[in-house]
């Protein structure tokens, strides 16, 4: 399966159209340095290719900010209740970083680890995703500390990494990446064994994370470690949301007078309200407490419960926080505390 | 050791406070981040500098930084004028935290609220240059037109109240978004649970919000809600009068009401 | 619930209302469609997602036993915008329902065993469902001790199964309220559930214990158990976590690595001894 081409870069227009023409949306990173987001695109004109990372990750392709379930009509105590059937409309997202293809294996496994998830998977089954190796990155990255790496091949269909300006490696890795391709193969000629490692980004490791999920639960009662590295932390959402494997949500009912809703969103572990119980009690009550959560979450009870990490490294946690609240670096302290 | 370090190295040592709320590094050589200096020899850590904004007024309230006992807080102008109006809310009381006023010369410790009224009559007040900018700009747009930018800016907002929890203003236990009988702003962050959302935090703000720009400088969507409130605020001032955080009075404009009050904001 | 989108709740109809308490009711409810009732089947200890459309779901265990067939029943204690709006239904409303999640009390593991029930309060739902359904099997089993208490007589909720079980001969039942909450004619005993179970002193000999209860009581009552040689593995209890999808997707209801939605609801003492205290 995995076959490597070359693709000219002035050849990605014509891609592009034959992608839109064979019923894709086409999803990929655009805007201005500081606010580049995965939005919907119909030339790779508008997409960028020279960014570290978008602010937000393309999760929402396959589990958007909100989503609604069900439909009501309401009369009084009357009620007429419908499913609303999930949409899951065909998606190429172009351009996704090797960290966030990656995301998806975590993201898959939460929502079908025991059961079926109806909006989720025709998503992930209908998403067709063209990688974009890294060429270069920042501080805030540490895939390699997390078992991925800028030319990392896996979640990705087809893998593209920039040989220079003006053509691309593409790795062709799996039957969705085939029929992509399969769209305008006139437009990809022989690799003839190019390699793509010169053109990749230097991302030093900053811990291994084997070390870490291992260490992980012997370091939960040690209160003051949580207490000191959170004091600074605001208790908003921002990590979560900007997260790529993050996927808690919350299912909400929203209505008027006649008509309503059920839906789910995005939901976050570092909010208060997240546990509370109707009794008042909580059992994540202080925010030292819930930032353990969020870690331990992702490289404790993941790993030991799904088998997947819960962190891919794409440092956007850390680039959006407002106080440097850096997980790269929090995690890395945690390594070198003795047990 | 610079003043502010020396100054907070005394506090320290004579057990007047217990912990120093300030900037040091960041992940970054150009980034600060809050630091909570609780020993002398720590002093060195402290920076003061163009990049340290975050408005460290919020930790002076939040539970676990409290718990570490009496703080002594590094304080910009604006931080100074959230500590009179949080003063002015019964949020904090008199003497119970020492500010460190920074970026106006001398870092002589501010003790009580007296102290800090007296420095800020002499401090200049009122918005930047590029401030009144960017609101008159907001202001010469045809109402169409601010529509549409705010519905640009506000399709943004990912509801994860990163401009909440950075205000030190916004200190409710309850806050209106996690009040839910009823439930007065939708949960999603679609556009009208965004819009409600910024809208009546703004109006929550108005007239108390000193406008020290930590809302727009936490949120992830880089949205200018800081906009917002100046609007508001300069509306506040000139329909009440309200300019809040430069004294400790219980007269601030949200809480008040007066027969003689102009009701023009509301059309 | 169609098979392919769990979301999507049963259609259920309120058949009957029963005040049980102050602000507490128990719903019984009826599948409206008769394929769904054919289909559905759950165990003691199991619970659901009850929903008022438009208002939102709310997480309560199943409080009526398998046993009893064509139906299922719901107590619950009005304190938030669900809870509100279902205490606002009447019979013959329409509810939904998504379930049964998580796992059961193993009764057929206790056949042969004295049965030692101990609840606090709203908590006696939960263990109401494991009491009917041990006591529709009552040969399987031996000796049966209920220990109930709440703060006040009013507060004491299945007042009429409380009866019941007072006249059965092979039920031991001990009631008690929280000094101060007992009336006039209170017939049964005064005190805090651990003093009572420590009066009462059953025999852990081939015992098992469920207790249900605040955490406050539950606490409380571990130690006594203890004392009268309870070892771990045969105290059974459950974990009320906060809950939204119940299905080990929505990711709040974890403690430590373990989903209470799934792992859970009902644990034993040795395993939550194994949890982080996170609960």
């Amino acid at each position: 399966m995995n076959e490597s081409k070359i693709i000219l870069k002035k050849s990605l227009g014509e891609w592009f159209n034959m992608m839109t023409a064979g019923g894709y949306r086409v999803v990929g990173p655009v805007g201005q340095d500081g606010q580049i987001d995965f939005e919907p695109v119909t030339s790779p004109d508008a997409v960028r290719f020279d960014h570290v990372q978008t602010n937000n990750s393309g999760k929402w392709v396959m589990f958007p900010r909100y989503e609604a379930m069900m439909r009501f009509r309401l009369s009084g105590k009357e009620v007429q209740a419908g499913e609303i059937p999930p949409q899951a409309p065909p998606t190429v997202l172009f351009g996704a970083h090797p960290c966030d293809a990656a995301s998806l294996a975590t993201l898959n496994a939460v929502f079908t680890w025991d059961s079926s998830d109806a909006y989720f998977e025709p998503k992930l089954a209908n998403t067709t995703i063209i990688g974009l190796s890294c060429t270069k990155g920042d501080s805030y990255c540490f895939c390699t500390s997390v078992g991925g790496g800028p030319g990392d091949t896996r979640g990705s269909d087809v893998l593209l990494t920039p040989l220079d300006g003006e053509k691309f490696l593409a790795e062709i890795l799996t039957e969705k990446g085939k029929s992509v391709v399969g769209l305008a193969p006139q437009l990809f000629s022989a690799a003839d064994g190019t390699s793509k490692e010169a053109a990749l980004a230097k991302i030093p490791a900053r811990f291994n994370h084997r070390d870490v999920t291992a260490k992980l639960p012997s370091l939960f009662p040690k209160e003051d470690v949580w207490k000191e590295q959170s004091l600074r932390c605001l208790g908003c959402g921002a990590c979560a949301y900007v997260c790529p494997t993050c996927s808690c949500f919350d299912i909400q009912d929203e209505r008027d007078r006649y008509t309503g809703v059920r839906i789910r969103c995005w939901d976050s572990c570092g909010f208060g309200l997240f546990t509370l119980h109707a009794s008042n009690h909580n059992p994540r009550h202080k925010q030292s407490e819930r930032w353990r959560q969020r870690v331990m979450h992702k490289f404790s009870y993941q790993p030991e419960r799904l088998n997947v990490l819960g962190c891919v490294g794409c440092g956007r946690c850390s680039r959006s926080c407002p106080v440097d609240m850096n997980l790269g670096e929090h995690v890395a302290a945690l390594a070198e505390i003795k047990v | 050791m610079n003043e502010l370090q020396q100054t907070a190295k005394d506090l320290l040592e004579k057990n007047a406070v217990a912990v120093v709320i300030g900037y040091g590094m960041g992940s970054e050589p150009s980034l600060r981040r809050a630091v909570f200096v609780r020993k002398p020899d720590q002093a060195p850590q402290l920076i003061f500098d163009e990049s340290c904004r975050q408005n460290l007024a919020f930790y002076v309230l939040k539970p676990e930084v409290k718990a570490l006992g009496k703080a002594a807080v590094v304080a910009r102008t604006p931080t100074l004028r959230t500590l009179l109006q949080l003063a002015t809310e019964n949020q904090i009381t008199d003497e119970s935290v020492v500010a460190l006023p920074v970026g106006n010369g001398s870092v002589q410790p501010l003790t009580n609220f007296a102290a800090i009224e007296q420095y800020l009559a002499n401090v200049p007040r009122g918005f930047t240059a590029q401030e009144q900018q960017e609101l008159a700009a907001i202001k010469s747009k045809t109402l169409a037109d601010r529509w549409a930018f705010w519905k640009s800016e506000l399709s943004r907002c990912i509801k994860c109240y990163a401009c909440r929890a950075a205000c030190p203003m916004c200190y409710c236990s309850k806050c209106i978004v996690e009040v839910n009988q009823p439930q007065w702003v939708p949960v999603p962050s679609d556009m009208l649970g965004n819009l409600e959302w910024n809208v009546i935090r703004a109006m929550h703000l108005a007239g108390r919000c000193i406008s020290c720009g930590s809302c727009a400088d936490a949120c992830p969507a880089h949205i200018r809600i800081d906009l917002l409130n100046q609007l508001l605020a300069t509306e506040a001032m000139q329909q009440f009068g309200a300019e809040p955080g430069l004294s400790v009075r219980k007269d601030y404009a949200l809480a008040t009401f007066k027969p003689t009050d102009k009701e023009e904001f509301i059309r | 619930m169609t098979a392919a989108n769990l979301y999507i709740p049963y259609q259920m109809r309120i058949d009957k209302v029963t005040e049980e308490a102050p602000g507490v009711k128990t719903f019984r409810l009826g599948f409206v469609n008769k394929d769904d009732e054919g289909r559905f089947s759950f165990k003691a200890g199991q619970f659901g997602e009850y929903s008022v459309y438009g208002e939102g779901e709310s997480t309560f265990c199943i409080a009526s036993p398998p046993t009893r067939k064509g139906y299922i029943e719901c107590t619950f204690r009005q304190m938030g915008r669900v809870t509100t709006a279902l205490a606002d239904r009447d019979e013959g409303d329409i509810v939904g329902f998504r379930g049964p999640y998580g796992n059961i009390f193993p009764i057929d593991e206790w056949a042969g065993k004295n049965l030692l029930f101990i609840a606090g309060g709203i908590a006696l739902p939960p263990m109401r469902c494991v009491i009917w359904n041990c006591l529709d099997l009552r040969d399987r089993y031996q000796d049966v001790t209920i220990i109930y208490g709440a703060r006040t007589v009013a507060d004491l909720v299945y007042k009429h199964e409380l009866a019941e079980w007072e006249n059965r001969s092979d039920v031991k039942l001990f009631t008690t309220v929280d000094p101060g909450g007992q009336t006039p004619d209170w017939k049964g005993k005064v005190g805090f559930v651990p003093t009572i179970l420590e009066q009462v002193a059953p025999s852990s000999v081939n015992t098992i214990a469920i207790v249900c209860g605040p955490p406050i009581m539950i606490k409380l009552t571990m130690p006594v158990l203890a004392k009268l040689g309870f070892k771990p593995e045969a105290i059974y209890t459950t974990l009320e976590n906060r809950m939204k999808c119940g299905v080990g997707k929505c990711g709040r209801c974890n403690v430590g690595k373990v989903y209470v939605c799934k792992d859970g609801p009902v644990f034993t003492l040795a395993q939550l001894n194994q949890l982080p205290p996170e609960y």
